[in-house]
């Protein structure tokens, strides 16, 4: 087994293992979503299910973002809705400021729901089409019953003029709006109550790039004023090298790797990574030339029957190509759990590699304009 | 010094380019006014070229790509302009002489597989299908070329898949089946129309790669549409950069990521958060939204947004609308703006490439 040598450049003071922070507001541990499938008309047998997120573990620090990043049917979007408890959990716990919220009842989640808010990635269909601005930012202080200063009106104004919206629309309708501005209302209902944590469900891949860069900007911009921390649920490898400060991989429910976010784009380690990496494409054409494509071949899984062992090394090209018989037994046949492979970087693999050359990181003196 | 606007003479290719647009304009008209989608395109698209045509919603591209395949004939768009596809002038052409150049002299593949091909229908008989209406073979023999694509397009057990329908296809197989189908009869030209939006990054590489091989084995044209500036520096040639409806910068690749002289151009490329570089304190948006196809800003349609107006004497950007005009640099980079071309490359270089 290789271990890395290398440590990365401008790594955090303490590198502490997410796995084990106590003092975060979040920690999600061991936490699985599995959705039944059945079969048969009158006795409805449970006949196999669905592995959405199959064992994943993090932690937030108050004020950070994580970036949870994956491809589709990775788990991501069903991780961060398990996390607010859109969906329950099938097993595992989520300790949010010290409580476990895994089994909680939707009366006790009332609370907590003041703190934990979500914004969505589709600005049409999350917002109610038959209600105004003003009722849908205003609904989170009616719903908590939260006292305001100068009346829900006012606080909702004051929140349209903080996202960028004009106050005076107060009595419009969401079709009114463009999807840009549409995004804008979802995160001012998110923040109205001044929430500690924010799942962002892929908030801006459906924008316009010119649009992406201005609600990016906005939800940096509230976080700071606000003290938020936000788990950033993307596919945009791009985006969350901006936004995150630590980032997780998925892939077919489980997480692949954990770091900071220098660590995973400057050495990162798993092979997924170093094929998602890779795959990103860049908008420099000398850089574009020179990269290295690592290709994936074949399909996704099926969560319904996922791989033995370790899930990826069905389309690894490490285990394709260099790793021999007896180490290929081993990526067939044991899991490889969620570890430490140096202070603050975790990997699911039992052949870790640094590769520092991917993401073409302007330091690494690759060859560009 | 001031440059010669291209000259644009109506009823004749101006080059021996094997596709060539002519200042095309489509206009819907609508309950709300007069929508125009595109407003004065030109470009030229050579065997073994791949254009990229850039820009964000609302920017025409599509439009175009709809136009030059025929597909607004019999709606109520007004098409004008003229566009060559290997001598043949397509704007003016009947509906059965674009069915017999669909699928056979040019191609299409779409955005979302799924909703693009027909759900009732397996996926052989679709692409057969494609392949009997422009050549007089047996089923059999068609039976065997559509196999022969699918397997060249890269899907396992193109045999078997033949007879699968398309739900049972995941996206990026889909979309391969999307490009077998387009190419079984070698298309000389090729649209591909935000063919990855819908893809996963590690699918849409390779269906980028695959479309690189397959224009290198046939020599076909592509011009493939995107707003993705990174899918552009991988695989196109030359690049037609969109904005209301209107080419606002054109040039090669290179011309265009490392001399771009539009400010449009230099907004996209300075708002879009980078994988490879190291992280910036704040991304540089465009201010402002893209514009209204009905009631277009008079003079540069880009002025409502443009912070560099004050570059530009007696207030021109608001009362005259700019020539696409070379750049002087290069004969194949030109560029719509009023700004002067020195003016220009200087704001490029001390004010806009160091924050990127």
């Amino acid at each position: 087994m290789s271990m890395p040598t290398t440590s990365p450049q401008g790594a955090n003071d303490v590198a502490v293992n997410p796995l084990e922070d106590t003092e975060a507001l979040l920690r999600v541990n061991g936490v699985t979503k599995h959705f039944p499938i059945k079969q048969g008309i009158v006795f409805q047998r449970q006949v196999g299910a669905v592995r959405a997120v199959d064992g994943v573990s993090f932690s937030v620090r108050a004020g950070e973002t994580l970036g949870l990043v994956g491809e589709s049917g990775c788990g991501k979007s069903t991780t961060g809705r398990v996390v607010t408890k859109l969906l329950d959990p099938t097993g595992g716990e989520i300790i949010f400021n010290g409580e476990n919220i895994a089994g909680y009842s939707r009366r006790q989640m009332r609370q907590v729901r003041s703190d934990i808010q979500m914004i969505f990635q589709d600005p049409y269909s999350s917002l109610n089409p038959r209600h105004t601005i003003g009722t849908i930012v205003g609904a989170p202080f009616r719903i908590q019953g939260a006292k305001t200063e100068n009346g829900i009106k006012a606080e909702v104004q004051g929140l349209m003029e903080r996202v960028g919206l004009n106050p005076e629309h107060y009595n419009r309708y969401p079709h009114e709006f463009s999807g840009g501005q549409r995004q804008r209302i979802g995160i001012a209902r998110a923040v109205a109550l001044r929430p500690k944590l924010i799942v962002c469900d892929e908030p801006v891949s459906a924008l316009d790039v010119s649009i992406q860069a201005q609600v990016v900007n906005l939800l940096e911009d509230l976080q700071s004023e606000f003290g938020l921390a936000y788990i950033f649920v993307a596919h945009d490898l791009s985006v969350v090298r901006h936004i995150a400060d630590r980032v997780a991989v998925m892939y077919l429910g489980k997480i692949m790797e954990l770091t900071d976010r220098d660590s995973l784009y400057e050495a990162p380690l798993h092979p997924y990574t170093h094929s998602l990496m890779s795959a990103v494409p860049v908008p420099d054409p000398h850089k574009e030339s020179k990269r290295e494509r690592i290709l994936l071949l074949g399909d996704l899984p099926s969560p319904i029957n996922p791989p033995s062992g370790c899930v990826f090394h069905t389309r690894c090209p490490k285990y394709r190509s260099v790793l021999s018989e007896s180490d290929q037994q081993r990526c067939r046949g044991e899991i490889p759990q969620l570890e430490e492979k140096t202070p603050g970087h975790l990997a699911a693999c039992h052949f870790p590699e640094v590769r520092a050359d991917i993401a073409a990181a302007e330091d690494t003196g690759v060859a560009g304009a | 010094m001031t440059a010669q606007p291209l000259n644009v003479q109506l009823g004749q290719p101006k080059t021996d380019a094997f596709l060539s647009v002519r200042d095309l304009r489509v206009h819907f008209p609508t309950g709300d006014g007069l929508v125009k989608s595109v407003d004065g395109l030109s470009f030229d698209v050579d065997r073994g070229e791949i254009l990229g045509i850039v820009g964000e919603s609302g920017s025409g591209k599509s439009v175009t790509s709809q136009a030059i395949l025929g597909l607004h004939k019999g709606s109520r768009a007004r098409i004008t302009g003229e566009i060559w596809l290997d001598g043949t002038e397509l704007v003016g052409a009947s509906e059965d002489d674009m069915r017999s150049l669909r699928g056979d002299k040019m191609a299409m593949i779409f955005q979302d597989p799924l909703s693009s091909m027909h759900p009732f229908y397996r996926v052989g008989d679709q692409i057969t299908e494609a392949y009997r209406v422009h050549n007089d073979v047996s089923k059999a023999a068609a039976k065997k070329r559509a196999i022969e694509m699918l397997d060249r397009v890269g899907i396992p057990n193109p045999e078997k898949r033949f007879s699968d329908y398309p739900h049972q296809f995941s996206g990026g197989m889909r979309q391969r089946a999307m490009i077998a189908m387009a190419l079984v009869c070698d298309p000389k030209l090729l649209i591909a129309d935000e063919p990855t939006t819908a893809l996963d990054v590690t699918v849409q590489a390779q269906i980028l790669d695959l479309m690189k091989d397959l224009q290198k084995e046939f020599n076909s044209a592509i011009i493939l549409i995107t707003h993705d500036l990174g899918v552009v520096a991988e695989t196109c040639d030359n690049v037609v950069v969109m904005y209301g409806g209107q080419c606002v910068e054109t040039g090669s690749v290179d011309e265009i990521f490392y001399q771009p002289e539009m400010p449009y151009a230099w907004g996209l490329l300075g708002s879009m958060p980078r994988l490879d570089r190291q992280r910036q304190e704040r991304l540089q948006p465009i201010a402002g939204q893209p514009p209204s196809l009905i009631r277009v800003p008079k003079g540069c349609v880009f002025n409502p947004r443009c912070r560099f107006q004050d570059k530009v004497a007696e207030g021109l950007c608001v009362t005259e609308h700019p020539d696409l005009l070379p750049t002087g640099t290069s004969p194949t980079h030109s560029v719509r703006c009023h700004i002067n071309p020195d003016e220009r490359r200087r704001i490029w270089a001390d004010e806009i490439k160091p924050g990127l």
